[in-house]
């Protein structure tokens, strides 16, 4: 199989998880898109590492992997303790960038 | 010797220091103090004077180099003066009458209580007329030129509570600013044409320049003049000065600086002799100014405008004989100086008579006070007979050889000149009488005022008095005395040259000529006011007269023509400045908010929009680069 | 190594500047006392410096050079040539009688308590030292970016003075006084950053150009100078004229020069009189000090390039400086005019490129920071004591306050230039210097001095003559503390009119270096007289009166 079309379907989640990351409001389905970039990501670098035939681009789907994990645990914890002062996951509602 | 020079300039100088600086403790003394100065720089005149009839007549120039004043580059100035006979006539005139006034001003400020300043100006005045002459070289005489005007700036405004001083002393100072200009471009000129400005060094060198520049040179020196002393087109200070205390109307507006330009003029006589233009345009300046200044004073009432005017026209004929070139130099200083005596004890006598009128100054409001102040009267009457030109009396002499020296121009400008001069005899006889008969002669016409005030017209002090004497006694005799064996012509023959010229007219039938036009003046005034009685309030008169009256509509010209478009030209740019110049940065700057305010609407704080930002950037980036790429 | 005397002209003042900051808030009068004493020590320190100089030494003397920053060849040199001694001189000079003039300006208001903390007024004479510092370093500066730095930072200090201390005498509510004076403030700053901005960007460029031409980039105005006499710099003419332009935009602005002037106005007319005074007597001569040193010696071909426009500009600046100062209603607008109208004189004698204008233009710089100073600082005291800036609300003040009538005119008298006082001096000579090169130009700015004696006269006739205002019934005459302000400054303007020469003999040298570096020779007179005696028979004398004291003769 053509390994270019793994490059679609890269784009593709990585164009569905923008997407959710722009239109969801739901700080955990937000969050949920973000790792779906990020994999979409993993994706392109695996394919990248197949398609010129050396390892760098497994390395970093690596790299990505863990930082993911560990954005993950950081992210949940903050989305829990905004839940726990507002009651609610909603990411408009804890919109205090702007003054 | 060379060093008394200095003296001569430090002494008032020193006075005016003193005076202004002292504080009140000098109030009760310090009119002695200045007038003990003055008369201080007289004697060192006079010393001089002796010194240098002691030497040849080729000898007698004394130069003496006080500092080297400013030096940059090729331009040189000095503090250096130069005392030739021409400076030292003015120097003695300067002197001599300056200390009179100092006196008579003694009394006839006795009741002000700004005495002392007022005497520090009269010093001021002296040491810059002084520096004015002695310079030798034309920027240490613009510093003299300047400064006589500030003195004359000061001393017109000394009453400065009243409005009408204030404006007269500004309008003074403006106007001879713009002459200023003239003076200020003359020595530019000379030193871009001969790369100094050093009396000695131009004036013998002049053949060398081209006569397109030496016309220039010349015409901006007559504006200079012109400012100074009060000549056509730059005459309307004159008049309103008279605001001033009369002593300094004596002085200065009569005696001494207003005749600044004539010493100027004669001075440069090189540069004219080498530019026909510029002399032509001198005598014409100084033809016009002796009928303007002879018309303008046959219509005024009050006696000190009256005198004003006629101080406008006797200049007139000195620039008029300045301008002739060397048949006039000598005979323009000479009746410079006995005008100086006459004049001044005219502005004395008017003073006086003031004086004792509760400084009325409407001459149709007095009226017969020969009898109450025969002093003031015989005096006031010498000078009169003397710049009417009455047969042997200095007048006589030294206006006579002006007309004459006209008609000796030769041509038609001779015949034009001289005819001017004729004819300004004749309305001058005019306006002296009318001045004569409204003041000393006829019935009384003053009543009291509306406090009921009646004036108790009196002799005024001695303090007063002797120096109007002494200057009649000048009236008299300065002329024949200069005219015996033509000694002040070979006095001054050395510096300024001389030459005849030939004239189409004898000597004797000049003078007869002139004899002719007095009587008719004299006549046609008696006729006129000697006869009748004289209305208190004037007749409305005709359209010459009234516009003679208002000074031949010069200042209603210089409103129409400078003051009023000047008014809104300077309100326009300060409309201008604030609206447009910096309306467009303000414009600039309030652009700048409001472009940022709408910006700041797209900071909405929803990471959300910011990401959206971020993808479309990135989107349009990665376009970009394909873009480039397909291209 | 030899004593830092040109380091300790700064740095005295910045120290003092600390000290009066330090002092407690309790003891806000000892301030004023410890900012006077070191102004006083800077203005003696500055007293050595000139009688150091040595006019016909090297072109720059009391040189110190370190390096500072390696990397980007910037290095801390400070020199001083005449005109940099002169305006050294005329800063050292100025301070004291500004602090002076300014005693009561910073005090509490009458009436009010302030609490243990207050204290503006040791802020006020600090800031004022702190500019001393800055423009002193300015004056002595020869590497470029090091002025620059210094040149801009003044702007700190400046807007806290105009925004901080406003003249409290503008019959305006105090809502509107406070709107005026930020918005004259921020005005000053974003004019004057604006400028040293485009500076900015012509500074690294300058930059660029020495490292590609040189090998390794300079700052170093001597170096420049120097690489491009031996022909090792060679900019290409458009590369010079832009750098020119960003240098000379910002000096323009600090000048001011029409029509980048506007901000004057209004920082002159909001602050209070002693700030006005250090705005456009001390301030504002960095700019036309800059243009001589800078604009001319890094870039004289640009300069001459740029001449006609520049001239041109200057004129209007004249013109139109004088026009609307006869215009103006108020008493310190008015004077900004003024200064205006004489900023535009310097930089006429900058750009006409004579011996007489350049020289002219410095002795000018000086001149004018002296007598405006006098003129604002007697204005200043008679705005205190009536409570307003406003032309109108005078009237017959020589009749109650003669001493202070006679002050002012005085002042008046030397900012239009009445001969016997300096500023005639540096006017005629910018005068004749112009006329030399551009005889049109030369005759138009003549005019000015017509303008000139209007708007002094009207402003002393409005306010001084005529009755007495009842407001103006009760105002005492000039106090002890300013009469010693006001008469050393009278006496320094006739002393500088009357016997200019040692400041001639200074500036001279300095100016015919600039010229040289420019290449412009003198236009020769016409017809140059040669025998220049006075009298034929006396010629000895002759010898004695053009002895050529000054050098300044080539």
């Amino acid at each position: 199989m053509n390994p270019v079309n793994y490059l679609y379907l890269a784009a593709l989640l990585f164009t569905i998880g923008a997407a959710g990351v722009v239109i969801r409001r739901n700080a955990i389905v937000l969050f949920m898109c973000v790792e779906l970039m990020l994999n979409a990501c993993n994706l392109a670098f695996v394919t990248f590492s197949r398609l010129h035939g050396n390892l760098d681009g497994q390395i970093i789907a690596f790299f990505t992997m863990v930082v993911a994990a560990a954005e993950v645990v950081v992210g949940l914890a903050i989305i829990v303790t905004v839940f726990r002062s507002r009651h609610s996951a909603s990411v408009d509602d804890a919109s205090l960038m702007k003054l | 010797m060379e060093n008394l020079i200095g003296l001569l300039v430090a002494a008032p100088l020193l006075g005016a220091a003193l005076l202004l600086c002292g504080g009140r403790r000098l109030d009760g003394k310090g009119h002695y103090i200045g007038t003990a100065l003055a008369a201080a720089s007289f004697v060192i005149g006079a010393v001089l004077f002796a010194d240098m009839l002691g030497r040849g007549e080729h000898d007698r120039a004394l130069h003496s180099k006080v500092f080297s004043w400013i030096p940059v580059g090729g331009f040189r100035a000095d503090v250096a003066f130069q005392l030739d006979q021409l400076s030292m006539t003015f120097v003695l005139l300067i002197t001599g009458v300056g200390t009179l006034i100092h006196i008579y001003s003694i009394g006839y400020m006795e009741h002000d209580e700004r005495r002392r300043r007022f005497f520090g100006y009269l010093n001021l005045f002296l040491a810059a007329m002084l520096l004015l002459v002695l310079a030798d070289n034309y920027l240490l005489l613009y510093v003299g030129w300047e400064g006589v005007g500030l003195a004359s700036y000061l001393l017109i405004g000394f009453w400065q509570h009243k409005p009408s001083a204030a404006t007269a002393a500004k309008k003074a100072f403006i106007v001879n600013r713009v002459g200023d200009v003239g003076l200020s471009i003359a020595i530019m000129l000379m030193f871009t044409t001969f790369g100094t400005f050093t009396f000695a060094p131009v004036l013998t060198d002049v053949d060398n320049a081209s006569e397109g520049k030496l016309t220039a040179i010349g015409l901006m020196l007559l504006l200079a003049a012109c400012g100074k002393s009060a000549q056509v087109p730059l005459q309307s200070w004159l008049g309103d000065a008279m605001e001033g205390p009369t002593p300094v109307s004596a002085l200065i507006h009569a005696a001494t600086m207003v005749t600044a330009g004539v010493y100027l003029i004669t001075r440069s006589g090189a540069i004219f002799e080498s530019a026909p233009d510029a002399q032509t345009a001198v005598v014409t300046v100084g033809a016009v100014t002796l009928l303007f200044g002879a018309i303008v004073g046959c219509a005024k009432d009050d006696i000190k405008k009256a005198l004003a005017g006629s101080t406008m026209s006797q200049i007139g004929y000195m620039i008029l004989a300045a301008g002739l070139g060397p048949i006039g130099y000598v005979f323009a200083i000479m009746h410079l100086v006995t005008h100086g005596f006459f004049k001044a004890g005219l502005f004395l006598g008017a003073g006086s008579v003031m004086h004792g009128m509760n400084d009325e100054v409407d001459m149709r409001k007095y009226g017969g006070l020969r009898k109450y102040m025969p002093v003031t009267f015989v005096t006031f009457g010498l000078g009169y007979l003397a710049i009417i030109g009455f047969p042997g009396l200095s007048g006589f002499w030294s206006k006579d050889k002006i007309i004459e020296a006209a008609f000796a121009k030769g041509g038609t400008e001779g015949w034009i000149l001289g005819g001017a001069a004729l004819l300004g005899a004749a309305i001058t006889a005019y306006y002296m009488t009318r001045v004569m008969l409204l003041t000393f002669f006829g019935e009384k016409r003053w009543v009291p005022d509306e406090a009921g005030n009646e004036p108790h017209p009196h002799e005024s002090p001695s303090s007063m008095t002797i120096p109007m004497i002494v200057l009649a006694v000048g009236s008299v005799f300065a002329g024949g005395l200069f005219s015996l064996n033509d000694s002040f012509l070979k006095w001054l023959e050395p510096v300024t040259g001389h030459s005849h010229g030939d004239s189409p007219l004898s000597a004797a039938t000049v003078t007869a000529g002139t004899m002719v036009v007095l009587v008719i003046g004299v006549a046609l005034a008696w006729a006129q006011y000697g006869r009748r009685p004289v209305p208190r309030t004037a007749p409305r008169g005709s359209l010459l007269t009234r516009a003679a009256r208002r000074d031949l509509l010069q200042d209603d010209f210089n409103h129409v023509a400078l003051v009023k478009p000047g008014q809104y030209l300077t309100r326009g740019l300060v409309y201008v400045d604030h609206k447009l110049v910096d309306g467009v940065v303000n414009g600039t700057a309030a652009g700048v908010g409001g472009l940022s305010g709408r910006l700041r609407k797209l900071q909405n704080g929803y990471a959300r929009t910011y990401a959206v930002s971020m993808f479309g950037g990135a989107a349009v980036l990665i376009a970009a680069t394909l873009l480039m790429r397909a291209v | 190594m030899s004593f830092p005397l040109l380091t300790a002209t700064a740095v005295v003042p910045a120290l003092g500047a600390v000290a009066t900051a330090a002092v407690p808030a309790a003891q806000r009068a000892a301030a004023k006392w410890v900012a006077l004493g070191f102004s006083l020590v800077t203005l003696a320190l500055a007293a050595i410096v000139l009688v150091r100089f040595d006019p016909g030494g090297a072109r720059f003397q009391l040189t110190e050079s370190h390096a500072w920053i390696k990397d980007f060849g910037v290095r801390y040199e400070l020199g001083v040539d005449g005109i940099a001694v002169a305006l050294l001189a005329l800063t050292a000079v100025l301070i004291p009688f500004i602090i002076l003039a300014g005693w009561h300006d910073a005090d509490p208001l009458e009436g009010a308590r302030p609490n243990r903390r207050w204290r503006p007024t040791q802020g006020f004479f600090a800031l004022i030292l702190m500019v001393e510092a800055m423009v002193v370093i300015s004056f002595e500066a020869t590497d470029v970016f090091l002025f620059y730095i210094f040149f801009e930072a003044m702007l700190i200090p400046m807007y806290f003075l105009i925004g901080g201390f406003g003249d409290r005498a503008g019959g305006r509510s105090e809502e509107e006084t406070a709107t005026q004076r930020s918005y004259a403030a921020v005005k000053f700053l974003l004019y004057n950053l604006a400028g040293g901005l485009i500076m900015l960007a012509a500074v690294v460029g300058l930059y660029a150009v020495t490292a590609d031409q040189l090998g390794t980039g300079t700052f170093s105005l001597q170096e420049i100078v120097q690489a491009r006499a031996n022909g090792h710099l060679n900019m290409a003419s458009s590369t010079e004229r832009l750098l020119f332009l960003g240098f000379f935009f910002a000096f323009a602005v600090k000048a001011p020069l029409w029509p980048l002037h506007t901000w004057l106005p209004n920082a002159m007319g909001e602050s209070t009189a002693p700030v006005a005074v250090l705005i456009t007597a001390v301030v504002d001569k960095v700019g036309t000090f800059a243009m001589l040193r800078f604009c001319l010696q890094l870039f004289p071909e640009a300069s001459k390039w740029a001449t006609p426009a520049i001239m041109i500009l200057a004129l209007i600046s004249i013109i139109y400086g004088a026009l609307l100062a006869i215009g103006q209603r108020d008493i310190k607008r008015l004077i900004a005019y003024a200064s205006i109208s004489h900023f535009g004189f310097i930089i006429l004698g900058i750009f006409a490129m004579t011996t007489q204008g350049q020289g002219g233009a410095t002795l000018y710089m000086v001149n004018h920071g002296v007598s405006t100073a006098a003129l604002m600082l007697v204005a200043g005291f008679l705005i205190t004591r009536r409570g307003s800036r406003l032309i109108e609300d005078y009237g017959g003040v020589q009749k109650v306050a003669p001493v202070l009538a006679g002050t002012f005119l005085i002042g008046g008298l030397a900012t239009l230039s009445l001969p016997g006082l300096a500023p005639f001096i540096s006017e005629f000579l910018v005068l004749v210097g112009t006329f030399s090169r551009y005889p049109v130009f030369g005759v138009i700015a003549t005019v000015g001095i017509v303008l000139a004696a209007l708007y002094v006269l009207i402003l002393y006739q409005r306010t001084m003559t005529g009755p007495v205002k009842a407001e103006v019934r009760s105002m005492p005459d000039l106090r002890v503390r300013e009469l010693v302000v006001v008469a050393p400054l009278i006496a320094l303007l006739i002393f500088l009119g009357v016997y200019p020469k040692p400041l001639a003999n200074i500036v001279n040298p300095a100016v015919d270096h600039t010229l040289s570096v420019v290449d412009k020779k003198d236009p020769r007179p016409e017809h140059p007289v040669t025998d220049a005696g006075w009298f034929s028979y006396s010629p000895k004398s002759e010898g004695a009166s053009h002895d050529g004291a000054s050098g300044g003769a080539k």
